[in-house]
């Protein structure tokens, strides 16, 4: 099979007629390269499509396919939106979600940064194994935690509040954090801050005024990471939280706008779309960061 | 020349300023992640209930849980749903990952899009799937039988088999992006030269993968399907939204039964016990984990 094309292609490669092997190369890419990207893509981005289309289709063309095209809508309305953000909690799940996600951001971020710091650079006895245990607390799933966090939890008395939210999620975003930063840090050369060793700066002042001024587009990778992935949590929220008004949205979402039988899509919809716009938009900025933080953690 | 204090002296030296250094995220980790697990598995050893502390039991939640058939039926069905999305996450994250490879016009904007799926919460993402897959309304349903191609509605959610098939297909394509993109940065780093040369040697293309690319990209292959079968057998979220379990828990997953036990039904010691069951295969995963970044030690000559 293998050896015919090989002549094909050799006698391709060495034929005067230039514009034949053009066409041959331009068929090929589109078969093998075009079309399943196209369908990738494709398959990828319809969910969302149908998620946004739901949104604003009005109640009777929800359902109605055989009058109004399915993949279509004809008069847009925001009656859902409005629905979702005057009559029901989801201002509040917006608010919670939001200050949960910044809080445990930012202690993740704080507590990574002097970690990272001290695994990397001050390379205390012991450091490698703890960098290594770092890296398998990233590997302890949240659900053979959840558990016992919640007997904790309740132990402590903070449960069902979004204190409980806030000191849980560190338990995946410390080591994620502390796993990027390391790499990061490495990367920073070592006679900077020998230098200003030298010079007489303390160990403080060698991390605030040398190394995390370079250190911006890790921390930026580490923050917007982290914040996406407290904003995506489920179990925890589930979990901890019982009343309504301390819910996040993926709990809020899908434990209150769904009841009884009749699923009230266009609702529902419109709070999956309104509940993914915040990471989505924080995504569109630094689509390069969120590369590099997801490759970065997984080649180091 | 007083000497310096104890406190001084401790914050001077490497491995007490490492410490103070490394305080916040231990106490964090150790009071949030090592004692949980600790506790977790303390707990599977108990009869504690939401409400009430348990006693020790031995190994009765154990025992208990090996005569349960619902117990084995999730562990086949974790066993299932991750091997066999895994497998189609590897295939067609891979496939995508050598398309985004070639030069293509607006690459970067093809790469953010495919990231999308992964960046959108799994809850709302799993929404619209549930919206999808409605017994009635289902858009596919809808177009295949406008094709002509069935002749009722497919009952995605309520039929065992076709229920777990929906919601792998679900779990596959919120783990596609995350492998496609972190292989795509692996194929980045081989040589260009390498393929040239081999193609200057008549390599077809089939060979150069075989021979190139595949060998030069396992190490990070290794890396990339721990993390993924690590997230899909601890998998809870889509099951939860899609199914919880059901149609006659045909889709429960350890995690969704372990979930189930503990928190609406509140024994949490059988609960614990079922998310310690789930360890042993999480060791597995890492240990592969581990190989596989030993051999990338050994291609690379030695060091790391």
């Amino acid at each position: 099979m293998r050896k015919p094309t090989t002549i094909a292609e050799t006698r391709a490669v060495t034929d005067d007629v230039e514009g034949m092997q053009q066409f041959n190369t331009l068929t090929r890419r589109i078969f093998v390269v075009y079309l399943p990207l196209a369908v990738f893509v494709f398959v990828l981005l319809f969910p969302f499509y149908w998620m946004a289309i739901t949104a604003i289709k009005p109640d009777g063309q929800l359902t109605d396919y055989e009058t109004y095209s399915p993949f279509w809508v004809v008069q847009p309305t925001l009656e859902h939106i409005k629905y979702l953000l005057f009559e029901t909690s989801y201002p509040g799940w917006l608010w919670n979600t939001m200050l949960v996600a910044v809080a445990s951001t930012f202690l993740s971020l704080l507590a990574s940064v002097f970690a990272a710091y001290a695994i990397e650079r001050i390379r205390f006895t012991g450091a490698r194994v703890t960098g290594l245990l770092i890296f398998l607390a990233y590997l302890v799933p949240p659900s053979i935690l959840f558990i016992p966090l919640a007997f904790i939890v309740f132990q402590v008395g903070i449960f069902d509040t979004r204190l409980a939210l806030i000191l849980t999620y560190p338990t995946f975003l410390i080591p994620f954090c502390t796993w990027l930063l390391m790499g990061y840090f490495r990367t920073i050369p070592f006679e900077l801050e020998e230098s200003a060793l030298v010079d007489g700066a303390t160990r403080w002042q060698v991390l605030t005024r040398v190394i995390l001024p370079l250190a911006v587009p890790g921390l930026i990778s580490a923050g917007i990471f982290a914040f996406t992935l407290s904003w995506n949590e489920f179990i925890y929220a589930l979990t901890f939280i019982s009343s309504s008004e301390n819910k996040t949205i993926p709990v809020g979402v899908l434990t209150e706008l769904v009841r009884g039988d009749i699923y009230e899509w266009g609702a529902l919809m419109s709070g999956a779309l309104l509940g993914s716009l915040p990471v989505v938009i924080l995504y569109s900025f630094f689509v390069d960061y969120y590369v590099s933080s997801m490759t970065g953690a997984v080649k180091e | 020349m007083a000497r310096p204090g104890l406190i001084a002296r401790f914050v001077g030296s490497r491995n007490g300023l490492g410490f103070l250094f490394m305080l916040p995220a231990a106490v964090f980790l150790l009071c949030f992640l090592t004692y949980p697990l600790g506790l977790g598995v303390w707990l599977g050893f108990t009869d504690t209930t939401i409400g009430r502390p348990g006693i020790f039991i031995g190994l009765e939640n154990y025992i208990w849980l090996s005569d349960d058939p619902v117990f084995w039926l999730s562990v086949f069905n974790t066993l299932l749903y991750t091997t066999v999305a895994s497998v189609l996450k590897f295939v067609l994250g891979l496939w995508l990952a050598l398309i985004l490879n070639e030069r293509l016009p607006m690459k970067n904007l093809f790469r953010a899009i495919i990231l999308l799926p992964w960046v959108v919460p799994t809850v709302l993402s799993a929404l619209a799937f549930w919206w999808i897959y409605d017994s009635q309304f289902s858009i596919i349903s809808w177009v295949l039988m406008k094709w002509g191609w069935i002749d009722a509605p497919i009952n995605f959610l309520g039929d065992p088999g076709m229920a777990r098939a929906s919601v792998i297909a679900a779990n596959v394509w919120r783990g596609i992006p995350f492998v496609a993109i972190s292989l795509l940065a692996g194929l980045q780093t081989i040589p260009q030269s390498l393929n040239e040369a081999a193609a200057l040697d008549g390599a077809t293309s089939w060979q150069r993968f075989r021979r190139i690319t595949l060998p030069l990209l396992t190490p990070i292959i290794a890396v990339v399907m721990t993390f993924s079968v690590l997230f899909t057998f601890t998998d809870f979220q889509l099951i939860y939204v899609l199914t919880r379990g059901g149609p006659v828990n045909a889709t429960h997953l350890m995690a969704t039964l372990s979930f189930q036990r503990a928190i609406p039904g509140g024994q949490l010691g059988e609960g614990a016990a079922i998310a310690v069951a789930m360890i042993p295969f999480l060791l597995a995963a890492i240990l592969f984990s581990f190989f596989g970044l030993q051999r990338r030690k050994w291609q690379q000559g030695g060091g790391d």
